[in-house]
């Protein structure tokens, strides 16, 4: 069974722009829960204190992860779109590995995360795959 | 396991998402309510499952671990993605491509050699972490964690008073 390859079909730059679309959301997002997680502490603990019930009902109740979830679901969407005019193997491995990078400046920013020279370098290697996977 | 998790659903569920979507006609901005039709054909669905099954244990792991340390375990999934592409949807991998996905582990190794969890200088409890179990970030739950700054009391009482004055002084109005 062979599916057509779709990538060929698109303009690089309305590409560019789903692809940015995705990331983009999926930062925020994604800053905003691992935000959500950490004011809420181990998972673990708390479902060791107030059962699985507990540890839903404190994922639930925080506000901050309802609006990380907005931006992911965004992005699953965005996602969704680009799949259907991109191929799998450009716009899955493009998406996650620039997230990865504005990941690591946001953590930087907004969560004060460490992020030392050796991180660096691996965004810069994962920059440099970033176009030979879409050249 | 968790991670393992994390990086097995994630391109399973990408994959399920290509194959149902790739089967579909092409969609386009002005028909935005055929993007939720798409949600609910076999494949995507599957993909969405998956996806959640993904979603719980990172919401898991990002509780007891950095996020900069939590995406690696992602970004592994891409070697997935490129075999399950290669092998289940015969899409086209040129050397480039490979040269790309390879560069990408690279970096991903990089990351995954540091420390999970940033180090904050004010508070090394990688001992008390593997004893009380509280790890970094148990600051709402954990009401034992807020005896480490006793100043934070004193600071919190004092902006309740300087609240209590600005309540005072606008009631009058």
């Amino acid at each position: 069974m062979n599916f057509p390859s779709q990538t060929a079909h698109v303009n690089p730059w309305s590409a560019a722009a789903m692809i940015a679309c995705v990331v983009l959301c999926s930062t925020t997002g994604e800053v905003l829960t691992a935000a959500a997680m950490k004011s809420l502490g181990d998972l673990d603990e708390i479902r060791a204190q107030s059962g699985l019930k507990g540890a839903i009902r404190a994922v639930l109740t925080c506000p901050l992860f309802f609006a990380g979830v907005s931006f992911l679901a965004l992005a699953f969407f965005s996602l969704l779109f680009a799949l259907n005019h991109l191929n799998l193997s450009l716009v899955a491995p493009a998406s996650a590995s620039l997230t990865l990078v504005t990941n690591a400046i946001a953590g930087k920013i907004f969560l004060k995360e460490n992020v030392d020279r050796r991180r660096w370098t691996a965004a810069v290697l994962v920059c440099i795959g970033v176009y030979f996977l879409a050249h | 396991m968790i991670l393992g998790l994390v990086a097995v659903c994630a391109p399973l569920g990408d994959s399920c998402l290509s194959r149902g979507m790739t089967g579909l006609p092409a969609i386009s901005l002005s028909h935005p309510a055929t993007l939720i039709a798409a949600v609910f054909t076999p494949w995507v669905a599957g993909g969405i499952a998956l996806l959640i099954g993904f979603f719980a244990s990172y919401l898991t792991a990002l509780s007891w671990a950095d996020l900069t340390f939590v995406l690696p375990a992602t970004a592994f999934g891409n070697v997935i993605v490129a075999l399950l592409s290669r092998f289940w949807l015969h899409e086209p991998i040129s050397l480039e491509r490979w040269a790309g996905i390879i560069l990408i582990t690279l970096g991903v190794g990089f990351v995954a050699q540091g420390p999970s969890l940033t180090e904050r200088p004010q508070k090394p409890v990688d001992e008390n972490a593997a004893i009380d179990g509280s790890g970094d970030a148990s600051h709402v739950i954990d009401a034992p964690a807020r005896e480490e700054w006793p100043g934070q009391a004193e600071q919190a009482a004092d902006l309740e008073t300087a609240a209590m004055d600005d309540l005072a002084q606008e009631q009058p109005r």
